[in-house]
């Protein structure tokens, strides 16, 4: 299966200034958008973490890789494929509320979603969302209905399903059958 | 002991056993120089007249003599003018450490006097680079960069060092070049990007493969890349190609990996490749790649380029596996060790036919010859004739780069200095003074056009300061020779902007900067020129005349198939 598909991409990188500009320099240098892009620490405070999305086919993400792992300050890579991994995604939506009446209808469909109202004001509301791809593009699509006034993605984070980590890619597979795509 | 960091840095660099350093001083890597001052029975210094040609002396040093080659620029315009040397090292995998300084902690991202950020300009062109912001960290930094530079795919790294770190003090710690590995920040490098220092041993099973496809075939072709050079490989590599007796095609960068005049030789492979070279890619039925990247010079069309063959990559650097050209099998690891062990499980093979048809095609080109002017082939038939046979050639870009490595038998790695991969005019003449000074035994010439040589001709004052005695040859067409080729071939002869009829005169400049120059039209005079420059132990500057319309031959347009031949 070798067509261009969105691919994610899960980096471990040195905490260090200059390394995010390195990392996302190579990928436009190389002829690639980056489509979504987050980044923080991990459990070593000196340790970073990107998750990179980006379209490209199964060659193309394993010569990226490739190039990736000739940075210094790159400790790790991993290329997540959607069967294998969990992807999530926090947004935040304010839409407008004219009345009480969308007000209400709009809390209805955030109940749905199980989305969180973390703001309300006279003419709008707040909500914060965390899901995948599919989920966001669906609630959006609703709430378009009411206008939507702004709108911040965090951009894709990932983690491969079952005990396997990015820390070693040649540890003993002993796959666990939990984290069923639940909403 | 605690030390200032611009004496750290010089301890770092004698721990590296650098004995030679080219650069140019300026504001703030003063510190840096007054340090020097006192290493002067330790550390020569070539101070060039451009940053340019001193970042092509480095990487030329580096080049001829398999070392880490040093250069030191100050900041600003200082460390701009290193960008093309540094892209120069990088496109052709050398070794150098570029060491500049930038202005103080309180000055920076003030827009301050040379300013400039330098290590975000040399990020896509360098290895690895640094910013030194912190005393403490100066040391680990250089065994660090030293180390980056020489594994692996070797390559440029950049230090850039705030002024006021050069002034600061700290503990420094003497430590054995062999013991860096195991401490310091370098060790935790070492821990987890630990490829990107060793390359891995070869998998047996990969081996294994390439053998049986090496037996299956009948038709093997070998195609010597500028990592044999770097590798160091060229032993372990005419072993094996005179064990599976394969012909053998040679890259731009791979002059001098494997022997010119080895009876399997074909010449060089690509856009200038010889007949039988290129013929031979498009007919063999195996083709084992080893250092090489299949650069659109040599895979011009990487669709068709041997698409009839298995191609086999062998290279140290992963990310070159399948990146220009799609391989059927590739061994990941250092040109050397992979040979030396495919050597010692391959049995002799022969192919007798297969070469007799490979050599039935010319593996070099004749060129007319004139009254009054001289061409090509009698200016290097006459240098390789009357030079030492381990002459040490460095040459610029263009149809002189071109005809110099279609004639001359390169006999061993780092004999040919030749910007492949960035095409850098004025590449010569600084890597021609880099080599002659890491080299000091052997003669060292320059082979130019008088486009390249116009470009860089200033460092013939670095060759008087020092007397450096570098003999530089101009192919001298009135014209930017292989631009006019191009436009002549394909831009329907509209000379745009190539004609260099109001140059300077080459032998008044020679003599400007305090060296002898001559003007050569025949061969008798060219034979006479070229035993008083050798005698005479002295920069010297032969300005040989040649037709504007000569050409290089043959040629491919970019991006055809290999034998589609237009010339």
């Amino acid at each position: 299966m070798n067509e261009v598909r969105r691919q994610t991409l899960a980096v471990l990188v040195d905490n260090e200034a200059g390394v995010l500009s390195q990392v996302s320099r190579l990928f436009s240098r190389k002829g690639y958008n980056i489509e979504s892009l987050a980044v923080g620490t991990t459990d070593d405070p000196l340790v970073s973490r990107i998750t990179i999305e980006v379209l490209g086919d199964d060659d193309q993400i394993k010569l990226l890789s490739n190039q990736l792992g000739k940075l210094f300050p790159v400790h790790s890579i991993k290329v997540l494929t959607p069967e294998k991994s969990i992807r999530r995604e926090l947004v935040l939506f304010k839409v407008r509320a004219a009345t009480g009446e969308k007000r209400n209808e709009i809390i209805q469909i955030a109940n749905i979603f199980r989305a969180n109202i973390i703001d309300v004001a006279i003419g709008s509301l707040t909500l914060a969302m965390i899901g995948d791809e599919g989920k966001i593009d669906a609630i959006q699509k609703l709430l378009e209905e009411f206008e939507v006034l702004e709108l911040v993605r965090t951009g894709v984070v990932a983690l491969e399903r079952g005990q396997d980590t990015i820390y070693d890619e040649t540890k003993e597979k002993g796959e666990f059958n939990y984290g069923k795509n639940v909403l | 002991m605690k030390m200032t960091g611009a004496k750290i840095l010089m301890e770092c660099l004698i721990e590296q056993g650098v004995d030679t350093i080219f650069g140019y001083p300026g504001g703030t890597i003063l510190n840096v120089y007054d340090e020097l001052y006192s290493y002067g029975d330790k550390v020569k210094h070539v101070l060039t007249s451009h940053e340019q040609g001193a970042a092509h002396a480095a990487d030329g040093y580096a080049r001829s003599t398999g070392k880490v080659g040093v250069c030191f620029a100050t900041s600003g315009p200082g460390a701009t003018n290193l960008v093309t040397g540094i892209a120069t090292a990088h496109m052709d995998s050398s070794p150098v450490v570029f060491i500049s300084c930038n202005v103080g902690e309180n000055l920076i991202g003030k827009d301050s006097f040379q300013e400039v950020d330098i290590t975000g300009i040399t990020m896509p062109i360098t290895k690895c680079n640094y910013l030194v912001r912190d005393v403490n960290k100066l040391a680990d930094v250089v065994r660090e960069a030293f180390a980056i530079a020489r594994s692996g795919r070797p390559g440029p790294v950049f230090i850039d060092i705030l002024k006021n770190v050069t002034a600061n003090k700290a503990e420094f710690e003497p430590l054995p070049k062999e013991e860096h590995f195991s401490n310091g920040s370098l060790k935790e490098l070492m821990q987890r990007s630990s490829q990107n220092f060793q390359p891995p041993k070869p998998d047996e099973k990969d081996i294994g493969t390439l053998i049986d496809m090496i037996k299956a075939s009948k038709k093997p072709l070998l195609i010597c890349g500028g990592g044999v050079v770097r590798g160091r490989a060229q032993e372990e590599f005419t072993e094996f190609a005179e064990k599976i007796d394969a012909p053998v095609a040679i890259t731009l960068m791979g002059g001098g990996g494997f022997k010119g005049r080895n009876p399997l030789t074909t010449g060089m492979v690509g856009m200038h490749g010889t007949k039988a070279s290129n013929m031979a890619c498009n007919e063999c039925d195996l083709m084992i790649a080893v250092g090489c990247r299949f650069s659109d010079r040599v895979a011009l069309d990487p669709e068709s380029f041997a698409s009839q063959a298995k191609i086999v990559h062998i290279d140290i650097d992963r990310a070159e596996i399948n990146k220009n050209v799609k391989t059927t099998h590739h061994i990941v690891g250092d040109a050397k060790r992979v040979l030396s062990i495919l050597n010692k499980s391959i049995t002799q093979q022969h192919h007798d036919e297969w070469k007799e048809y490979v050599f039935s095609f010319p593996t070099e080109t004749e060129y007319d010859e004139y009254d009054n002017l001289l061409t090509p082939k009698q200016i290097l038939s006459a240098i390789a004739e009357l030079c030492p046979q381990d002459t040490i050639v460095s040459t610029d870009v263009g149809q002189h780069q071109m005809w110099a490595i279609q004639h001359f038998h390169f006999d061993y790695p780092g004999q040919l200095l030749t910007s492949g991969g960035f095409g850098t005019m004025g590449f010569g003449l600084g890597a021609a003074i880099g080599a002659k000074v890491g080299n000091p035994e052997k003669t060292v010439i320059h082979i130019t056009g008088d486009g390249s040589f116009r470009m860089n001709c200033n460092e013939l004052a670095t060759e008087e300061h020092y007397d450096i005695p570098v003999i530089t040859f101009i192919f001298n067409n009135k014209t930017l020779g292989m631009v006019r080729q191009w436009q002549t071939l394909i831009y329907d002869k509209h000379y745009s902007q190539t004609t260099l009829t109001h140059g300077p005169d080459f032998v008044k400049l020679a003599e400007a900067y305090g060296l002898k120059g001559r003007r050569v039209s025949t061969e008798a005079a060219l034979r006479d020129a070229i035993k008083d420059a050798l005698e005479s132990g002295h920069g010297y500057v032969i300005d040989c005349v040649i037709d504007t319309d000569e050409m290089v031959r043959p040629m491919v347009g970019g991006g055809s198939h290999i034998t589609k031949f237009i010339v």
